[in-house]
């Protein structure tokens, strides 16, 4: 189970992008707007939402990707902020990409892909030295020796993806963010790469910050959830709390809108259909930015963004309403 | 009879590396109003089984066998001439992907009035009425407004709603989509189901729906066909599949998806990797990746078993099953080996 002390510490992440409006002017988009959160060590965080909400630039601006407009990222209890802290920070914590066609070099052979990360920090003293380590990265993700020579185009969209994860083990991190690892996959082929990263986490003592929009395997492989829209952070609870109670209205209507793969229960499930889309981020509504599409909005919902606050112990939510609405 | 008639449909793209038989003797049959689930992994034949009906395959492939009846109409052979009264009018397809499915150059209104104009007498005043309704009835807020806007205006499940809109504008008798939610957010998706549900109750379509996504399945379809490797492995009613899948695929399908049930436990995926078409075994595809396959699995490919009037199978398990429980009985010796 997972220890007490914060591996990873976010205090109040901001990044915006300048999107120009015209010749000298320019207006932020808030991709991220005041995300805290932390996560223990051995711990999967999942982090769910609808596309543009945020969720990709987290954990991109997490591993300074993107350099964060505000905010404190912490990892181990330092403050990961100059240019040396990025560099050792960047061994300990890596990232799998969603795409597992366009993420891999195709100029590059499989040992080339995985060993690229060990001679960017210089961490193999000779060649030998690299090549078992290569090889000993790839049984940890069940690919064969012989498959060290091929290149990316050899293989399949699954086996594609564990190249991706023994290239993001390669430093030995303590860290990964998973950015929806896999969706690209066949259904068939996902259950074997979710047992993977569980089967790693336990392996190797490593700790996830895994972003999917697929609810039920978030679900599946998550100790806590976090819900955001539109740049801000909605809810985080334990994840069966979150499935069984969710308490703010998006997060409701979020999980109500999962297909369960069963009929009668489909059929039984009332499901609560959101009008309309969300607000695009260079107009975000004032206030709470779901209120736009909240059925119990109210005055106070337009004037201020309700404080994201802890109703029960690790249950936090962001809502004016929570106690009216959830009797 | 059925609105739909499907028998013994075979597709196979040409290549340079060879044939690759992408539907390989196919048989179903759709009643008016219902909803028809096409599951399976990407590979398995199921969009190109709908492009097929449609013949809108790509260049290198083309219908080797088998018929397609439209209300007692054969369709493949029929030449072009038919099959363009066919297409948009009779049976009509949405896509997966709205962003790329829409031309980016004509107006929302353009591309609407395009598909009324072209298989309905109306002139050009009725279409742009038609065509207003038509985005009225998807839930397009300001249809006139909207009916002036490009593509690039509309966000993915707005684009979607006017693919549907676009598809329905013709009344057509049935209504493919493919992959039509997989695009999409979830919270869009239920959006797109629930008006395709309701449409359909409205408008008494039938749905042929293309999908890899179990928890579509089980919302909409009424009966399910569940494809691997070009072939149909299961169909039958979505409760007889859900709930008493015959076939080893469809069984480990189901066991692969994760539940409420999973949460810190192992999933139990199929494993393997899907199959090369180019390279399909003798016996039954599915058997390199089947923990239960036999040894007739490999030699010889299962025959479509009927399990019940609503359910039928191609898996060599169903036989060794009644054999045990004594329900087969068998007839002579030397003949078919179930070992």
């Amino acid at each position: 189970m997972a220890e007490e002390k914060a591996l990873i510490e976010v205090k109040d992440l901001k990044e915006y992008f300048y999107i120009s409006t015209g010749l000298f002017k320019s207006k932020p988009l808030k991709a991220v707007d005041g995300v805290s959160f932390s996560i223990k060590k051995g711990e999967t965080l999942g982090l769910v939402g609808e596309s543009g909400c945020g969720k990709t630039t987290v954990g991109r601006t997490l591993l300074h990707l993107y350099k964060p407009t505000g905010g404190e990222i912490i990892y181990d209890g330092k403050p990961v902020k100059t240019r040396s802290d990025i560099k050792e920070f960047r061994k300990k914590a890596t990232m799998v990409f969603q795409d597992p066609y366009s993420s891999l070099n195709p100029r590059m052979t499989v040992s080339d892909i995985i060993g690229e990360p060990l001679d960017v920090h210089k961490l193999c003293k000779n060649k030998q030295e690299r090549m078992e380590r290569i090889l000993e990265l790839m049984s940890y993700v069940g690919l064969n020796s012989e498959h060290a020579a091929r290149y990316a185009h050899e293989f399949s969209g699954g086996q594609r993806q564990r190249i991706g994860i023994a290239r993001s083990l390669a430093v030995n991190p303590d860290f990964i963010v998973c950015d929806e690892p896999v969706s690209a996959l066949d259904v068939s082929i996902q259950a074997q790469v979710i047992n993977m990263f569980d089967e790693l986490q336990e392996k190797l003592g490593l700790t996830y910050l895994f972003i999917a929009h697929d609810l039920l395997v978030v679900r599946h492989i998550s100790d806590r959830i976090a819900v955001m829209y539109l740049g801000k952070m909605v809810e985080l609870a334990p994840a069966g709390e979150i499935y069984e109670r969710p308490l703010h209205p998006y997060s409701k209507s979020l999980l109500s809108a999962v297909p369960v793969p069963d009929p009668k229960v489909a059929r039984a499930n009332k499901r609560i259909v959101l009008s309309g889309d969300i607000p695009s981020p260079l107009n975000a509504p004032s206030g709470c930015p779901f209120r736009t599409r909240c059925k119990y909005a109210t005055d106070k919902c337009a004037e201020t963004m309700p404080e994201f606050k802890e109703v029960s112990k690790g249950h936090f939510v962001a809502c004016h309403r929570t106690e009216e609405i959830n009797d | 009879m059925a609105l739909l008639e499907v028998k013994n449909l075979k597709t196979s793209f040409f290549t340079d590396a060879g044939e690759v038989k992408a539907v390989n003797d196919v048989s179903f049959t759709l009643d008016r109003g219902k909803v028809l689930g096409i599951v399976g992994e990407s590979g398995s034949g199921k969009s190109v089984t709908a492009y097929s009906i449609m013949q809108i395959l790509a260049g290198t492939g083309k219908i080797v066998g088998g018929s397609v009846k439209l209300d007692g109409q054969e369709l493949v052979g029929a030449g072009e001439k038919v099959m363009k009264n066919v297409r948009g009018n009779k049976i009509s397809i949405i896509f997966q992907d709205p962003m790329t499915s829409l031309n980016p150059t004509y107006t929302i209104g353009k591309q609407l009035m395009e598909a009324i104009l072209l298989h309905t007498d109306r002139n050009r005043k009725q279409a742009y009425e038609r065509a207003v309704e038509m985005l009225r009835l998807v839930n397009v807020n300001e249809p006139e407004r909207r009916m002036k806007q490009y593509p690039y205006e509309f966000s993915g499940g707005m684009r979607q709603r006017v693919m549907i809109a676009m598809a329905l504008a013709c009344e057509p008798d049935i209504l493919i989509a493919d992959e039509p939610t997989t695009a999409l957010d979830v919270t869009i998706q239920a959006q797109i189901l629930e008006l395709m549900g309701s449409l359909q109750e409205e408008l008494g379509m039938a749905i042929i729906m293309i999908t890899h996504d179990l928890g579509v399945v089980a919302q909409i379809c009424d009966e399910v066909i569940v494809m691997y490797a070009g072939s149909i492995c299961e169909q039958g009613t979505a409760d007889e599949i859900f709930y008493n899948p015959c076939h080893e695929y469809t069984k480990g399908l189901m066991r692969s998806i994760p539940t409420a049930d999973t949460a810190g436990t192992k999933l139990q995926p199929i494993t393997g990797t899907p199959i090369d078409l180019l390279n399909m075994p003798k016996g039954c595809p599915f058997a390199p990746r089947c923990d239960n396959a036999m040894k007739i699995c490999i030699k010889h490919r299962a025959e479509r078993m009927v399990i019940n009037d609503e359910h039928a199978a191609s898996c060599w398990m169903n036989v060794k099953k009644g054999v045990e429980s004594g329900e087969i009985e068998i007839e002579s010796e030397g003949g078919e080996d179930n070992g």
